[in-house]
């Protein structure tokens, strides 16, 4: 089976206040179309290496690949561009562009990307809005709609540009029981319907358990799982 | 680059949904732009009005023979005296000295010359104008009056009569308009002159003219060449002054010293005679730049700070659009179209406040007896002041806007993203 991401060796430290080994020898892989979850005691480290894994954060030692091609030591501008291709990031607030309408935030991404013309853009944000149950919402303001609509949003938005994985940390975190299983529904939906690589971070167990296959993170360490 | 139209709308969106500021900081361009517009039109339609007034007067090179005593008075050429100390008392200056010696050549050679536009001669005449028991001390001054209306703008300032008039007549005489209010005369009447010598000529007014300067409108009136050497008693080759007009004014100065060595007479150049005038003009032009820029600067402060406090407000943003794909380039490039696009509409505006502006000074009536060809103010409507104006306000813009921007694109969205 073909391998999305591989991280190998990833070791972390933060320098201020004082020096933190945050993360420490961390090497794993992710078959394309596995739903991945990663737990841990909180400060563990889990939003850190999701950071480093979502090439955002590039203050890290080791080396990581995405679709087998090394992508560490890359220029920022061309990071961004793997960012913008490959990586679907939902975020556990739902940060959107508040001043933007919701299918404005929905096409930007792909607008970024520049591969398609905005009339199939438009078309393909509508054709996820409508997957995701939102796309009535689709000329209102970002701002003006309720935390589980914005998490459907970004989402869609994330998925714009058909990734090769979908990384969430705690995308339910701030949602309500309900709303929580319906993001689950959706994910686990995406990786059957569409073989869609996804890694979550999750404090809910339950969540967890019902994934494909479970990181277990304590001290910096995945201890169990690789 | 198609990711312009990408990222002139996002700007846009940000401005839009900060109107308030994004007028603010426009309004500050608007009025550092409308007030240099207008200081700067204003200002040099004033200098050129000035460069009228005295420069045009004044010719390029004027050449003349100074009053002076001989430096080798007869006594120093004998021989016998040549080893003493010799002393003269009350030395006086010599007779004929203000005529230049062999004129018509001198002419000729300036007028075959490529770089003399043009070449009259003069003869300048003390004289007194005769009315009732009453003596006016005055100048005439003989000149080819066409040739002078040619090359310099003479004619503007003949208010009755004309120049044609009195290259006509043989006795004619254009009096300065002072003169000519003093005793009482105008155009057709005769004015009585003597010279020093006492013989007395009349002569007829053709014309009137008002130069502006009170000083040379109260004593001089001109005739022809002809006229004043006969009114003086000398025969034809007696010139005391040749005006130069050159086909580049700034040759003047390196011309006029090689005439003065060439042909051993007194050469002035017009920037020699109009020294403190430059300086004044300078002053001007320093004062307008100097509050244009100051303007500039409080407008680029304004962009600034507004700038800082929308990067600062759209932090979140900044955080989402390079998490899901843009460069820190494209971000800063966001802010940058902010800060041009304000400096583009402030700067539109202020060039129409100031196109306005101008036009409605332009438009103010100014009428002053020493200008007789103005009567609005002066404005210099060039075109190319709009050009440095909108070149101005987008440069500002662009300083203004490249500090907050820059640091936008440093902005790491992984401490954004944590913060929350
Ligand atoms: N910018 C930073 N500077 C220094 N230390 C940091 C910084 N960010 C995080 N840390 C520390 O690194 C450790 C790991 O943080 P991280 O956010 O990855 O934990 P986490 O597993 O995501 O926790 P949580 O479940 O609460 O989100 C924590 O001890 C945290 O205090
Ligand atoms: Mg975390």
């Amino acid at each position: 089976m073909k391998t999305v991401l591989e991280a190998r060796n990833i070791d972390k430290y933060f320098t201020k206040p004082v020096e933190y080994h945050v993360l420490k020898d961390i090497s794993f892989t992710l078959p394309e179309g596995q739903f991945t979850s990663i737990i841990g005691k909180s400060g563990s480290g889990k939003s850190t290496l999701l950071y480093i894994l979502s090439t955002m954060d590039t203050a890290y030692e080791g080396s990581l690949y995405l679709k087998d091609k090394l992508i560490t030591g890359s220029s920022h501008k061309h990071l961004a561009r793997l960012r913008n291709e490959y990586i679907g990031f939902v975020f556990q607030f739902h940060y959107l562009l508040l001043e933007f309408s919701v299918l404005d935030n929905v096409m930007l991404p792909a607008l970024k990307l520049g591969l398609k013309s905005d009339e199939e853009i438009r078309h393909d944000a509508m054709e996820k809005l409508r997957m995701l149950h939102i796309d009535k919402l689709a000329d209102k303001k970002a701002s003006r709609i309720s935390g589980g609509e914005k998490q459907r949003v970004a989402i869609a938005r994330a998925l714009i540009n058909n990734p090769a994985i979908l990384m969430g940390d705690e995308p339910t975190g701030n949602l309500d029981s309900y709303n929580s299983e319906n993001v689950f529904q959706i994910f686990k939906q995406l990786r059957e319907e569409e073989g869609l690589s996804l890694l979550v971070v999750t404090h809910d167990e339950d969540f967890a358990r019902r994934t494909d296959r479970i990181l277990e993170m304590e001290d910096g360490r995945i201890i169990q799982g690789t | 680059m198609k990711q312009w139209p990408l990222i002139l709308s996002i700007a846009r969106t940000h401005l839009l949904t900060k109107m308030k500021s994004t007028i603010t900081a426009a309004l500050g361009v608007t009025f550092g732009i409308g007030a240099y517009i207008t200081l700067v039109s204003f200002m040099t339609g004033l200098n050129g009005m000035l460069d009228d007034l005295i420069l045009n007067q004044t010719p390029h090179i004027h050449l003349y023979n100074e009053v002076q005593p001989s430096e080798v008075q007869p006594i120093n050429r004998y021989a016998l005296f040549n080893s003493d100390l010799l002393q003269i008392r009350s030395v006086k200056p010599r007779k004929g000295q203000l005529k230049i010696h062999n004129a018509p050549p001198i002419l000729k050679n300036l007028k075959s010359r490529e770089d003399v536009v043009g070449v009259t001669p003069q003869v300048r005449a003390q004289i007194f104008y005769l009315s009732g028991a009453l003596n006016l001390g005055g100048v005439l001054v003989g000149m080819d009056i066409l040739e002078e209306e040619r090359i310099s703008n003479l004619g503007d300032y003949i208010v009755q009569g004309s120049a044609q008039a009195l290259a006509n007549s043989d006795n004619g005489v254009i009096l300065g308009i002072g003169l000519a209010e003093k005793m009482s005369l105008g155009m057709g009447d005769r004015v009585q002159v003597s010279t020093p010598g006492g013989a007395v000529f009349p002569l007829r007014i053709v014309g009137i003219y008002q130069s502006g300067l009170a000083d040379i409108d109260n004593t001089q009136s001109l005739t022809t060449v002809q006229n004043a050497q006969r009114i003086m008693g000398e025969a034809s080759n007696y010139i005391t002054d040749i005006h130069i007009k050159l086909a580049d004014v700034r040759e003047a100065p390196a011309m006029a010293r090689q005439l003065q060595a060439q042909y051993k007479v007194q050469a002035r150049d017009i920037q020699d005679a109009n020294a403190q005038f430059e300086t004044g003009t300078t002053i001007r032009n320093l004062i307008t730049y100097a509050v244009s820029i100051t303007l500039l600067i409080v407008a680029g402060f304004g962009i600034y700070n507004i700038l800082n406090m929308l990067i600062y407000e759209k932090m979140n943003d900044i955080a989402i659009l390079k998490a899901t794909g843009f460069s820190g380039l494209d971000v800063q490039n966001i802010f940058m179209s902010q800060a041009l696009l304000i400096g583009l509409i402030g700067g539109l505006s202020g060039l129409l406040l100031g196109f306005g502006l101008s036009h409605l000074i332009d438009s103010l009536p100014f009428e002053t007896e020493a200008l007789p060809t103005i009567d609005t103010f002066p404005v210099n409507h060039n075109p190319m002041y709009y050009l440095i104006g909108i070149t101005f306000a987008l440069l500002s813009t662009f300083i203004a806007g490249y500090l907050p921007s820059a640091k936008a694109r440093k902005i790491d969205p992984v401490q954004i993203i944590r913060g929350n």
